[in-house]
């Protein structure tokens, strides 16, 4: 068996530690429960926003990408991260600048202007796949004291976890199966639903370019986990969380509405079934809220 | 200036590599792109169409068009296109070609503002300081956007500066926000 390291740098990115800091309580204490010691990264920025700023231009998204990965090999460790966004920008970052030696040296050339350089001794990994084949499921399903038996979970990936397959390494984009193990191994039914491998609307400035149309998305997507009888949504990404949590406030706003379908990013979900509080985990202070049979 | 699938080779080409989106030449016109898109669902934005218009040099019908701005990027075109084609690489190319030629909208262009600004899209305020400490952290995670920090964030804003998106998006480092830009918001 491979070892794995069991200390990383937290990259936390934006949404995270500024919107929904219980995503970064989740996750730094389930981490330690299991012996992970996790670094303060310090200095980081905007990872930046892959479809946003990979967007508008790709040559001031890669140099700031590749400073906050020369940040991490500069503690001589690899990276963990709680949102899509992040892992899509570092780690097409990361792929980019590894497989292309002038591409690397002219990036190199503006991180020397501080004193950085971009070596390419890290690696950009996610959280949920610490969790899922690092930590592993055997040990995870030892932890869980109150097991989530009768709640029906609908899984959502977000895009830029799976894709685009080449880059990720996470097997095909439309069968997946981390999240799925993530959810059973609390107990919790994980149910198919339509549009489960639909992007939650926000990506790529399209919630910037037209937060109504971007919430229309996510409505679709809602109504076809609800219409299965799911009592709430998991997921790996903070920026997807913003979008399905804080959006439909802005959705029963705009639309007349009273949408309240329960959102958790995996750590949340985990952290509850592992005996942590709503408080603990941060579900408390977000916009939709969470059913009895979650909290019992 | 070449014609537009000059363009999107040259300058794409020179961070994913040519032959990346030279696969925009393979394009058989299936539409397998937009029968999968999410944004194809809900709004105008027609990825077949646009892979077309790009192929026969249509530069300004798209740089004009909302709908480029309409695609998250979420890549289900590049991973089920028959033909191998980078879909959404071309689409981000394209988007780069046309904001240098100054199509952007204000409200992406604040998204630069608050990364100048802090270091981050989305940065904190007292109310998410708050937030922090209710769940046991510090009030202010120790990144470009910590007081103590201001090094870090200068680091970023020398990135902005050599590159020129500073200029790109009207930006005005006395009042740090966009040049032009009244209290209301309004450019």
């Amino acid at each position: 068996m491979t070892e794995h390291p069991t200390e990383y740098a937290y990259f936390l990115g934006c949404i995270t530690p500024n919107r929904y800091p219980g995503i970064e309580a989740a996750t730094k204490k389930i981490f330690k429960e299991f012996g992970i010691e996790t670094k303060e990264m310090m200095g980081a920025s905007c990872c930046p926003a892959p479809g946003v700023f990979g967007s508008f231009d790709m040559h001031t998204w890669l140099p700031v990408a590749a400073r906050n990965l020369a940040i991490a090999e500069e503690m001589d460790l690899e990276i963990y991260v709680t949102c899509n966004g992040c892992y899509g920008s570092l780690q097409e970052a990361d792929h980019l600048l590894k497989g292309n030696p002038k591409l690397k040296e002219q990036t190199n050339k503006i991180l020397g202007e501080f004193g950085r350089e971009f070596k390419g001794t890290t690696k950009v990994n996610h959280s949920i796949v610490v969790l899922h084949d690092f930590i592993g499921l055997d040990k995870l399903k030892e932890r869980i004291t109150k097991p989530m038996n009768d709640v029906n979970v609908a899984v959502h990936y977000g895009c830029h976890f799976l894709k685009p397959r080449e880059v990720r390494g996470h097997g095909s984009s439309e069968t997946p199966y981390i999240l799925e193990d993530l959810v059973k191994v609390t107990g919790a039914k994980d149910v198919d639903y339509k549009d489960k491998l639909m992007c939650c609307g926000a990506g790529g400035g399209n919630r910037t370019a037209d937060s109504v149309q971007s919430l229309e998305w996510m409505r679709q997507k809602l109504v076809s986990a609800m219409e299965v009888g799911c009592d709430c949504m998991v997921h790996p990404c903070a920026f997807c969380h913003l979008q399905l949590d804080r959006g439909q406030a802005e959705m029963n706003k705009a639309f007349g509405t009273s949408f309240d379908f329960p959102i958790l990013f995996a750590t949340q979900f985990l952290g509850l079934a592992m005996g942590l509080s709503e408080k603990e985990v941060g579900l408390d202070a977000q916009t939709t809220t969470m059913p009895e049979k979650l909290l019992k | 200036m070449g014609t537009l699938y000059e363009d999107i080779i040259d300058y794409g080409g020179e961070v994913f590599g040519k032959d990346h989106l030279e696969t925009l030449r393979e394009c058989v016109q299936c539409g397998k792109c937009t029968g999968g898109c999410p944004s194809g669902r809900n709004t105008a934005f027609r990825t077949r169409k646009l892979m077309q218009m790009a192929l026969v040099d249509m530069r300004e019908e798209i740089f004009n068009a909302p709908e480029l701005w309409f695609c998250s990027t979420c890549y289900t075109c590049y991973e089920r296109c028959p033909k191998g084609v980078k879909v959404t690489d071309v689409i981000r190319t394209i988007r780069n070609l046309a904001a240098k030629e100054g199509h952007m909208s204000v409200p992406h262009r604040m998204i630069g503002v608050y990364v100048m600004k802090t270091g981050h899209a989305v940065p904190i305020g007292p109310a998410q300081m708050e937030l922090r400490e209710a769940v046991g952290l510090e009030s202010q995670p120790p990144t470009a956007q910590h007081p103590q920090n201001k090094e870090q964030l200068e680091q970023v804003q020398t990135i902005f500066k050599t590159t020129g998106y500073d200029a790109m998006i009207d930006f005005d480092w006395d009042t740090m926000n966009l040049k032009g830009m009244d209290k209301g918001g309004k450019k």
